[in-house]
């Protein structure tokens, strides 16, 4: 039974890591390396204004989920913007930016186990005999409020009608009037945010570390690889793939396989399938 | 309107139009404007290790030309073939466990397991890598930007090869000048021999491959047996760079892996000058020395090359080389439009 419960925390918790790099890919095409780097930046920023400012929790959440939508909307405005549409440059550029963050935090003093944000509440429920604490259950209601909340953004607003549009088709966009660059700039602040909400959910269960950063960037890239780039449907399947699975190794080979195994699925599924398991891509676009 | 405008004009300069298509040289002069840059380099390069003293220096040379070895081999495979990989540490960890499997439990030579190692690790990377050979772009690059990783956490995870403490013992290198001749000559013939490569039948049908695989195809030649011969190749540097830096640091551990051996030869690539095979090395040699004078900042020289790759990739994406092939064999002037 707690397979099947901590199956589905987990599973939400990569929906939740994945979901600002599906955004970001979905929309503009951009693979944005530097997702990792960002979700850390929430962390850390968090922490100084609770720690050395001394503001109020919710004050400071909020205060660092939009410095991060800014530092994301920054980059792309001062370098991805300039090398868009050159696939590979873009992942070099976005991963050399999320390695400076990262490296630079660790040279800023930030390591170790000293950096921890409080958990939302502390009490612990048992359900069906599964001791399960607060916090995780709440990061489930809360991971499923935000991506239905992403939904209806989607589907509803205007704004939300226009990214949409771009990522189903960015030349028709444009000719009916919707700016691709201030689009793609809006997707790449709002993904940051996203990566920003999954560091304050789920950063509380752990330490805030520089190697979060990385880990984070090959869960994203192993849950949007397996359901498909630019799929969001997929990603949400994929990451409950993917969260079981990791579930499973641990209870059954051990916690150091739990890395081994999303990245044997990444491979796979790019060797056997590269447009992902509900990918709609063309598949001689990425095979020969 | 009548502002005059103006704009650069490029020619070409007179000497490089005879040297060009000409294969039969009418003068020293001409000779000596096709050799200047390769001898600069070549004998540069050569005698580098009489010229400074210091050992740490000489260490650090020697490493700037193995990181030169992959940097060539990176541009290679993204520039002639078409396979953009993330992975450069994965031959260096595979070429250098092997050479120091061969080492500690065989008790080879290191003038023995290097070669030995660096056939046997490009065989096996070649073959790894296989499965991945038929993606593009972008789902080639994740793909190979996992293969490291994903070495490292199995030989973590299995604890084989001596787990996280890596394997102890490893015979260094005979003699004073060996590492750094080693290093030097690897990487000139290395590069020269792609150089030369490139433009022979092989070389064309890669490059082919690189441009239109679809026509490459249709001309019943098979893209994947010439793809693997790439990998193969570029493996080749890699993988020696591994063996030999085993046997110069005596040790080999996971942190063969390490990002490090993934991110500077393509930073070096992009700051020495993409598709040109001879600016992948100046980068090392021009980045390594530097990053070297940065260590005692700590983790802040990856920042550091981060920004330059930045800085490279955003605002001057030819890079060094091809700017200073470009003043070499070109003048420019103004001209009214």
């Amino acid at each position: 039974m707690d397979v099947v419960i901590y199956g589905v925390i987990n599973s939400i918790s990569l929906a939740l890591v994945a979901l600002g790099f599906a955004l970001v890919y979905g929309i503009s095409r951009l693979p944005n390396f530097a997702h990792g780097a960002l979700y850390v930046t929430t962390g850390f920023v968090t922490w100084s204004f609770l720690k050395t400012l001394g503001l109020n929790y919710v004050v400071s959440a909020i205060a660092a989920l939009i410095i991060t939508g800014i530092i994301g909307a920054a980059i792309y405005r001062a370098v991805l913007i300039r090398i868009r549409g050159m696939s590979i440059s873009e992942i070099v550029a976005s991963y050399a930016i999320g390695l400076a963050i990262l490296e630079g935090f660790r040279y800023w003093g930030f390591k170790g186990m000293t950096y921890t944000l409080p958990t939302f509440t502390k009490r612990t429920f048992i359900i069906l005999d599964v001791p399960v604490d607060g916090h995780r259950l709440l990061v489930v209601v809360l991971g499923v409020v935000v991506m239905l909340l992403l939904w209806a953004f989607t589907h509803y607003t205007r704004i939300g009608l226009a990214l949409r549009g771009m990522a189903q088709d960015e030349r028709a966009a444009m000719m009916l009037g919707i700016d691709s660059d201030l689009m793609a700039l809006l997707a790449m602040g709002l993904g940051s945010a996203l990566a920003g909400i999954a560091a304050l959910f789920l950063l509380p269960l752990g330490n805030i570390v520089v190697e979060k950063g990385y880990d984070v960037l090959i869960q994203a890239l192993a849950v949007c690889i397996v359901g498909g780039l630019g799929s969001w449907a997929g990603a949400i399947m994929a990451a409950f793939l993917i969260g079981f699975a990791q579930i499973l190794s641990t209870v059954y080979l051990g916690a150091k396989f739990q890395m081994v195994v999303s990245l044997i699925a990444i491979l796979a599924v790019l060797i056997l399938k590269p447009s992902g398991l509900f990918g709609r891509q063309k598949e001689l676009e990425e095979r020969v | 309107m009548n502002i005059k405008e103006k704009r650069k004009e490029r020619l070409d300069r007179g000497i490089k139009v005879r040297c060009d298509g000409i294969y039969a040289l009418m003068s020293f002069r001409e000779m000596a404007y096709l050799a200047f840059p390769r001898l600069i380099l070549i004998v540069g390069l050569i005698l580098t290790p009489f010229l400074i003293t210091a050992e740490y220096w000489e260490r650090v040379i020697t490493v700037a030309c193995l990181y030169g070895l992959l940097a060539v081999g990176f541009d290679f495979l993204a520039h002639y073939v078409g396979l953009v990989s993330l992975g450069g540490a994965f031959f260096v960890g595979v070429g250098g466990y092997i050479s120091a499997l061969l080492n500690t439990q065989l008790g080879l030579n290191p003038l023995l397991s290097i070669p030995i190692a660096t056939l046997m690790a490009s065989i096996v990377c070649t073959v790894l890598l296989l499965p991945c050979l038929p993606l593009r772009g972008v789902y080639f690059a994740i793909a190979t930007l996992l293969y490291p990783l994903l070495a490292g956490r199995i030989i973590e995870a299995l604890d084989i090869f001596g787990g996280t403490d890596g394997l102890r013992g490893v015979e260094g290198l005979m003699g004073h000048y060996t590492p750094i001749y080693i290093a030097i000559l690897s990487s000139l013939v290395f590069m020269f021999g792609l150089r030369r490569l490139v433009n022979e039948d092989v070389g064309l049908v890669l490059r082919a491959i690189k441009d239109n695989d679809q026509s490459v195809r249709a001309s019943g030649i098979s893209v994947t047996r010439y793809k693997a011969f790439g990998v193969f190749l570029c493996s080749l540097g890699g993988c020696f760079a591994g063996a030999a830096l085993v046997h110069i640091y005596m040790w080999a551990g996971i942190s063969l892996f390490a990002l490090d051996f993934s991110i500077l030869p393509i930073a070096a690539t992009v700051v020495g000058g993409v598709h040109t095979l001879v600016g992948p090395l100046l980068g090392c040699l021009i980045l390594v020395p530097i990053s070297e004078l940065l260590r005692e900042f700590g983790t802040l020289r990856i920042v550091f090359y981060s920004v330059i790759l930045l800085i490279f990739i955003v605002g001057k994406s030819e890079g060094l080389f091809n700017y200073a092939q470009r003043k070499y064999h070109q003048f420019e002037r103004w001209v009214e439009v």
